[in-house]
């Protein structure tokens, strides 16, 4: 029998569904020593033990029958699923801007295979409709796959093959772009885009979800339609986040792509932006701005593309009582740049002043952001500080970690001259340094208190 | 419509016609008649500490105010199987309903609101369910797979449940039959609804993930009271493991009833076993009047394939009613519309459960589909045509309708109307072809009303988050080695020993036959005293006043411990215990004081008899001397409770009497 008719098995399971002449999708008796099982063996899981076999019973369940209590399987029948998503052509309508909807493989909607479990990802306009109808009252969609990578595998080359696709697009008319993307290392992605294309004259919304969209609570649908909506009505020709707001299905948010950050493994309303107010809210009608400096839409396609990038660039999160060698090593390997992620104000141990020193001697940029996420650096306050600016460290204000791990790849992609990366570094693109906090750009209270208690009671999460 | 028509007349005429009989009058020739067949989905929560898959506490519960914040999730349908979406799915999807959760941070957290991932599934109520699926005859699985069942009435934040099988095929033993079941199943219970009016569903999360196993029988049970039979023998059997949760709300059962032709209806959340035979009852004959309907309908309408309603705006002039929703519906805004229903004439005002009509299934569907609140209709056969004043034979004229047609005037949010429209014209559609698979909600009266659409058998898919669980050989043999005993059994033993039958269900119910086990083996009572004891003394005591919250049946034990040990009668326990269920932690000896109990011995306990029957004798009014026995236990028993049996007592006091007069007799020779 083939392969394909064992589908995950292995070891003892697989011996036994070769003994009894048995494949997955078949319809199976199978007589145990605690009893008899009926149902339809259903592929297993590659990570799962080779112990047991599973099967759909006729409500719906799956069970897991264990292998040594099988006396003999019988199959009765065979019933081979297939499965498609249904496809209805979008609609085009006259009045409606036309979004192009970039695919980079997470899935934003999808549809369920119920017997095994698996999620097919919806991406052509077609599917997306079957999926999500009411995008075709928002815009005039368009679907492009320009790869497949799951999140957390994005990286440089991916960023770079977006910001080409996306200047085409821009070129070729479109009026938003909307990119569909996994939450994991999506703000990484927004700051890589932020600075690879300046100037946009339309939106460039990412949006993904954090919930699957095969339950029917998730997030996904209203995600998209809100990314959809920003791209094709909105304003704010930028690079943006477009997740929830509260974890309610409510409004989402637009942060601007150099300042939010996934703050909550798992909390829908996970990205946030931090030392500062997000961009807009948004809901499918409305795109209402918060902040009120930002780039506008604009009818030329004058967009600026700069796809660079130096991959030998690392981040390191201090602690106390790090040795040096974790510095050396990175000189050592042939590293460029590294940002150091330091406590309070932006400061290190003196274990390290060595091995900054020789990093320093050996030409690698060396700049400095902190733990703490909000807040600026400070390195003049304390005489560590001082001593890590005496020794060539630069501290990058209120840039987040990630935004300068990706900005230093971005400057060094672009020159090895560590006085103009230097400039790059600190001439802000795009709000990735801001010249000053409001007072309402930190704000992470704190339960219990009665006040905020009474304020959690009154407006929805 | 003739002006002769009397829906009265009607609704008599078609209940007779299909033969309806009330439950007290209805017998087995009756069900058999209409082919009556049912099964049972029963739920009990689990005595847990712990949810099922996060760690808020479980059993506790808040009013409805009694919250610290607010989320809210609609609810989307996903794609099924077949690329379609699932009825129910469709269904709440055109209600777009607006879920609101009002959470309290002491019994929610972020996985109850879908905002984490859940945690590994709660071992103590995993045992819990495994013991009582051993005590079910179940074949145990495996392994453990979690499954996702969707909701989309929003009772569950998520949009599913998790919940999976433990056991298949098992049997339970009933009187006269052994019925099988079909699997078991452990999952997270759903919330609770505050409110459902118009576009807004409020629910709190307090009983959210509580864990719950649901026992699935076959449609075995062929008549109503053996449903209830059923019902109540699978909840003696899960309190027999003493792992269940008892109060309200912590079981209730589904019921999917049918009748021959008919199609598997549920009926949701009864509470309460007793109410099983009636609302069965009514609903096998509820299916049976619609397939009455459906021939009435078939031999009425031509052509079924092309049949429409039709239906125009009733601007205000051209409706004239005293009838105030109406007025209101016009005041707020609303639109009136006329529904013509061709060939409809005689079906709206058709018997379908006692006092309730077809219209009903129509009226029902527009608040639950349409979001329609109650009133939300009146028709052309209504039994208040009086009342409404309502020209009906202008809004005929208005729609065009046919002398067989009937009407229906609705009223609503415009937004609602298509909806609403659509809703009319499926129910319509639905008649011809017999009796649509939806889930019922259920009342005390023994009817039911439309709750949802059955949901399909796609709603069922793998839950990613968690992984398989295995059951390995030695785990289940180890949990087999403690369940308790059968209720068939112990309705056998009860009987073989003499407990009265009439604290059998009592018993059963509490599940005190451990107890008088533990009693019996221990202090060597008797089965039938102690079952007696407390099928029928507790049992009074406990209807007459709740016991003190710290009172548990384990003092019952100690009381008859102490007993045993003070060598008194037994019989003191009624007393000592009366004191007992207001004070728990008395001790037994206060108790004794309180009650100015005195250790006598049987001497002193006689001693008084010949001053006693001197005394009597001064003061009674006939010459009965018959009565002097009684009169004398009167004077003496309570001071002799505890210190004798009293049979015994009595005959020693009798013994004591004849002595007595027989040495009068001696000394006073007459
Ligand atoms: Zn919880």
């Amino acid at each position: 029998m083939n392969k394909d008719f064992f589908q995950g098995y292995k070891g003892e399971a697989l011996k036994i569904l070769k003994k009894f002449n048995v494949r997955v999708w078949g319809i199976a008796e199978i007589d145990t020593s605690r009893g008899l099982f009926k149902g339809t063996v259903l592929p297993r899981a590659e990570n799962d033990d080779d112990k047991h076999i599973v099967i759909k019973i006729a409500t719906g369940y799956n069970i897991g029958v264990a292998t040594n209590t099988i006396k003999t399987i019988k199959e009765i029948g065979y019933l081979k699923a297939n499965y498609k998503i249904p496809e209805q052509e979008f609609p085009f309508t006259e009045h409606l801007p036309n979004v192009k909807l970039i695919g980079t493989g997470g899935t934003i909607a999808s549809r369920l295979d119920y017997r095994t479990g698996a999620v097919i990802p919806a991406f052509s306009p077609g599917e997306l409709y079957g999926a999500v109808p009411e995008l075709a009252d928002i815009c005039n969609l368009d679907t492009e796959k320009v790869f497949a990578v799951f999140s957390e595998n994005m990286g440089p080359d991916q960023y770079k093959q977006l910001a080409i696709a996306i200047g085409k697009e821009i070129e070729k008319g479109v009026d938003g772009i909307v990119i569909g993307h996994g939450t994991d290392t999506l703000h990484h992605t927004a700051t890589a885009l932020s600075f690879m294309v300046q100037n946009s004259p339309v939106p460039i919304i990412l949006v993904g979800s954090q919930r699957s969209s095969d339950r029917p609570s998730s997030d996904a649908a209203l995600n998209l339609m809100h990314a959809c909506y920003a791209a094709g009505h909105g304003d704010i020709a930028e690079v943006c986040v477009c997740m929830f707001g509260p974890t309610s299905d409510e409004y989402g948010f637009l942060h601007r792509g150099t300042r939010v950050r996934k703050m909550h493994s798992s909390y829908r309303s996970a990205f946030r932006t931090l030392g500062d107010t997000p961009l807009a809210t948004v809901r499918v009608g409305e795109v209402k701005a918060l902040k009120n400096n930002f780039n506008h839409r604009r009818k030329d396609r004058n967009v600026e593309i700069y796809p660079f990038f130096e991959d030998r660039v690392s981040m390191i999160y201090f602690y106390p009582h790090m040795h040096s060698d974790t510095i050396d090593s990175l000189v050592d390997l042939g590293y460029k740049g590294i940002i150091i992620i330091g406590t309070g104000l932006g400061h290190v141990n003196k274990e390290l002043y060595p091995a900054i020193e020789r990093a320093k001697e050996k030409g690698v940029a060396i700049y400095m952001t902190v733990q703490t996420l909000w807040g600026y650096v400070h390195m003049f306050v304390y005489e560590t500080g001082r001593e890590l600016l005496a020794m060539g460290v630069i501290p990058l204000e209120n840039m987040l970690p990630e935004a300068a791990f990706i900005k230093l790849g971005w400057a060094l992609g672009q020159t090895n001259d560590l006085e103009k990366v230097k400039k790059i570094m600190l001439s802000p693109v795009i709000d990735e340094i801001t010249l000053r906090e409001p007072y309402n750009g930190y704000l992470v209270y704190q339960g219990g208190v009665p006040e905020v208690e009474e304020f959690i009671k009154k407006f929805r999460k | 419509m003739n002006k002769q028509f009397d829906p009265h007349k009607n609704y008599e005429k078609t209940r007779k016609n299909i033969g309806f009989v009330p439950l007290k009058k209805a017998s087995l020739k009756d069900w058999k008649r209409i082919g009556f067949m049912s099964g049972l989905e029963v739920h009990q929560q689990l005595k847990t500490s712990r949810k099922l898959f996060c760690r808020c506490p479980a059993g506790v519960y808040q009013d409805h105010d009694d919250f610290d914040g607010e989320i809210i999730r609609h609810m989307r349908p996903t794609l099924s199987e077949m690329g379609e979406y699932d009825g129910t799915a469709l269904m709440e999807f055109r209600t777009r309903k607006e879920i609101v959760y009002r959470l309290n941070n002491k019994t929610a957290c972020t996985y109850d609101i879908d905002d984490t991932p859940p945690f590994k599934i709660n071992q103590e109520a995993l045992q819990y369910a495994l013991e009582i699926s051993l005590l079910s005859n179940l074949n145990i699985v495996g392994e453990v797979h979690i499954t996702r069942k969707q909701y989309l009435d929003g009772s569950i934040p998520t949009g599913f449940q998790r919940t999976a099988i433990l056991g298949v095929e098992g049997d339970i033993q009933l009187s006269n039959k052994k019925i099988r079941l079909i699997q078991l199943s452990i999952e997270e219970d759903s919330c609770r609804e505050i409110s459902d009016i118009g576009h807004t569903r409020i629910y709190k999360t307090d009983r959210l993930g509580i864990p719950l196993i649901e026992t699935v029988t076959y449609p075995d049970m062929l008549s109503p009271y053996e449903l209830q039979e059923a019902a109540e023998y699978i909840r003696f059997l899960n309190r027999s493991t003493g792992r269940v949760r008892t109060g309200i709300g912590t079981g209730r059962e589904d019921t999917n009833v049918s009748c021959r032709g008919g199609t598997r209806v549920e009926i949701k959340g009864v509470s309460h076993n007793s109410w099983l035979p009636l609302l069965s009852h009514n609903e096998a004959f509820r299916q049976y009047a619609l397939l009455a309907i459906k021939d009435l309908l078939l031999k009425k309408i031509q052509n079924i394939k092309i049949w429409k309603i039709t239906s125009t705006e009733l601007s205000d002039n051209k409706i004239e009613t005293i009838y105030p929703p109406i007025h209101e519906a016009i005041k707020a805004g609303f639109k009136v519309i006329g529904v013509n229903l061709p060939g409809f004439q005689s079906i709206l005002s058709h018997f379908t459960q006692p006092g309730k009509v077809f219209a009903d299934e129509i009226t029902d569907r527009l608040k639950v589909i349409a979001c329609l609140e109650k009133p939300n209709m009146v028709y052309s056969e209504s039994f208040y045509q009086k009342e409404l004043n309502l020209e009906f034979p202008e809004i005929r004229k208005l729609l065009d309708a046919g002398d067989e047609d009937a009407q229906i005037i609705l009223w609503g949010p415009s937004e609602d109307i298509p909806t609403a429209l659509e809703t009319i014209e499926e129910r319509c559609k639905m008649a011809f072809e017999g009796v649509p698979g939806e889930t019922r909600k259920s009342f005390e009266d023994g009817t039911t009303i439309f709750e949802r659409v059955l949901p399909g058998a796609d709603r069922m898919y793998p839950d990613t988050d968690s992984a398989p669980i295995p059951l390995a050989d030695d785990f289940i043999a180890k949990l087999g080695e403690n369940l308790p005993i059968p209720v068939f059994k112990r309705l056998q033993q009860m009987q073989d020993c003499g407990i009265p039958e009439d604290t059998h269900k009592y018993l059963l119910k509490k599940n005190l036959l451990p107890l008088i086990d533990r009693i019996c083996d221990e202090l060597g009572y008797s089965q039938k005293y102690i079952g007696t004891f407390l099928g029928h003394y507790y049992r009074h005591m406990e209807g007459q006043k709740d016991p003190h919250p710290e009172f548990s049946y384990n003092k019952i034990y100690g009381l008859f411990s102490f007993l045993k040990k003070k060598r008194l009668d037994p019989e003191l326990a009624k007393s000592m215990l009366g004191i007992l269920v207001d004070h728990p932690n008395m001790e037994f000896n206060s108790v004794l004081t309180s009650l100015n109990f005195r250790k006598l011995k049987t001497e002193a306990l006689l001693a008084p008899v010949g001053f006693l029957i001197e005394k009597f004798r001064e003061i009674r009014r006939s010459e009965e001397e018959t009565k002097t026995k009684k009169w004398l236990m009167g004077q003496l028993r309570k001071q002799a409770i505890g210190n004798i049996s009293l049979r015994e007592f009595s005959h020693l006091v009798e013994k004591e009497i004849n002595a007595y007069n027989h040495s009068k007799d001696d000394n006073y020779p007459d």
